[in-house]
Order: C-alpha cells, then sequence, then structure tokens
C-alpha cells in the first residue's frame, strides 16, 4: 500500500489515483462489457437490431414506454421502458431521428426487473423505439415524441 | 476526477430494490460547435454497471445521446436493507467513477 502511495504522490494526476484504486481492488476492473461502437454508429432500427446480433425487430404490444407526447426541451427527454415480456435480456432506447440512432442499452441479468429510464437528448421531433431481447429474439416499440426546442447543439 | 454520484436505493414492497443514480457528467456529443465553429469533441459515458454484493444486476451502454448529467432507474430483486450498491462508470477518454449506497 505504502509503494502504491509513493507513485500516487510522484505522479500527482487524477489517472494516477485511479490507477492505484484499481489495483488495490477498489474499483472492479473486469466489470465493464466492451462498447458496441458499431450499434452506436448504426443510423437506424435495422441498423442498430443487426449490430446487436439479431435480424430483425417484431413489433410487441407487451413493451411499454413511457415518454411526454409533447417535450419541451429536447436535452433532457425522460424515457421509461417497461416489458411484459418472458426472459428479457437486453432493452435498448433509440431516438430515430438523432443523429445516430441508438441512445441507450442495458443488459438485464436474471432477478432485475425489465424496467429502466433515463433521459435523452432528441435533436427534433421523432419516433422513440424500445428494442427488447427477450428469449433470443428483438422485439420492438415504438411511440411518438415531439420536441418543441431541439436538444442538439448550443 | 469527476463529481460523486447520487444513488438512492430503497426496498420497496414485494422484495424489489429501486435504485436511481444520477450522474455528474458533461456528456458531449462531439457534434456541437463552440463560438469559433471548432468542434467539441465528444467526451461521454459509455458503460455503467451496477453490482449488488458479489452479483451485477444491470450493464449499461451509454450513447452521447443521453442527457447531460444522465439519469438512470432500475430496480432488482434479492436486495435486502442495509446492502450495498455499487455503481461504476467509464467514459470514452478512459475516465472511471464508483460511488456505492446502502438500501433504505
Amino acid at each position: 500500500m505504502n509503494l502504491q502511495r509513493r507513485t500516487t504522490l510522484k505522479t500527482g494526476g487524477s489517472l494516477a489515483l485511479i490507477a492505484a484504486a484499481v489495483s488495490a481492488g477498489v474499483l472492479p476492473t473486469s466489470a465493464f462489457a466492451q462498447w458496441n461502437k458499431n450499434a452506436f454508429d448504426a443510423k437506424n432500427l435495422n441498423d442498430v437490431v443487426k449490430a446487436m446480433g439479431g435480424a430483425t425487430a417484431e413489433k410487441s404490444n407487451d413493451i411499454a414506454i413511457t415518454a411526454p407526447d409533447i417535450a419541451e426541451n429536447g436535452a433532457v427527454v425522460p424515457i421509461a421502458v417497461a416489458s411484459k415480456l418472458a426472459n428479457v435480456e437486453s432493452i435498448a432506447i433509440l431516438v430515430e431521428k438523432n443523429p445516430n440512432s441508438l441512445a441507450a442499452t442495458f443488459d438485464i441479468p436474471a432477478g432485475t426487473e425489465p424496467n429502466v429510464g433515463t433521459r435523452v437528448k432528441m435533436g427534433q421531433s421523432s419516433n422513440v423505439h424500445a428494442v427488447v431481447k427477450a428469449g433470443g429474439k428483438y422485439y420492438v416499440a415504438t411511440k411518438e415524441v415531439k420536441v418543441t426546442l431541439g436538444g442538439c447543439g448550443g | 476526477m469527476s463529481d460523486p454520484m447520487r444513488i438512492r436505493a430503497q426496498l420497496k414492497d414485494g422484495g424489489v430494490t429501486e435504485v436511481r443514480v444520477l450522474m455528474a457528467h458533461i456528456m458531449e456529443t462531439g457534434l456541437r460547435k463552440d463560438a469559433s465553429g471548432a468542434t467539441v469533441p465528444a467526451h461521454f459515458i459509455q458503460s455503467i454497471t451496477a453490482t449488488h454484493g458479489s452479483k451485477t444486476v444491470l450493464n449499461a451502454q451509454f450513447g452521447p445521446a443521453v442527457s447531460q448529467n444522465p439519469v438512470m432507474n432500475f430496480s432488482f430483486k434479492g436486495g435486502a436493507k442495509g446492502d450495498k450498491v455499487t455503481v461504476s462508470w467509464t467514459d470514452n477518454k478512459g475516465a472511471k467513477r464508483s460511488d456505492e449506497a446502502t438500501i433504505a
């Protein structure tokens, strides 16, 4: 521990602090999954589903998207997704007309409820898709959100 | 290092623990231009992991379209009062942050 303290003091920067914390086992190192760049670069729903390893997404009525009909500020649009499908493995939130569709994905391990929420930016009025992977298949639900003030740009 | 996360974990009826996380992060998209017309480089949280004891209860990946100071809600079964929930994130520049909260 003393050694790490020395190096921390020597190099000073916050990065060294983090490195020391990681090697001391304070922060988990291996817990992070690889960021799926292809999916986040994809421009539309089909490409995102393909980048996540599926073929097509089937429409489902068992997915509920909670989002405002009209969002006053596109920089913070609260989106929540809940699914009644069995064996949900992951949930993804997509905004159709954003430069890159995919906003966030959530992996749902067993024991975690298929019910997540976050806030996203929306450049303009657009459809919001929730893609749920359940039992190896992909399902999608869509809701339109109108934006009165875009969230991209100053 | 960035500001701490605010994490609230509450045990609800039916043994479900509801977790709400507020992360302090600029979430720059990489598309915005500053006053001089130069593009502001992207800087956003990429991966988030939440653990309860030794069990991972949520893995999330964010793109730059998630709002500034991201909020995340989720719930899981099997938590008990007094247990710790740990949330960690890492961003596209390699910065990391880990904070924990006690289930109430």
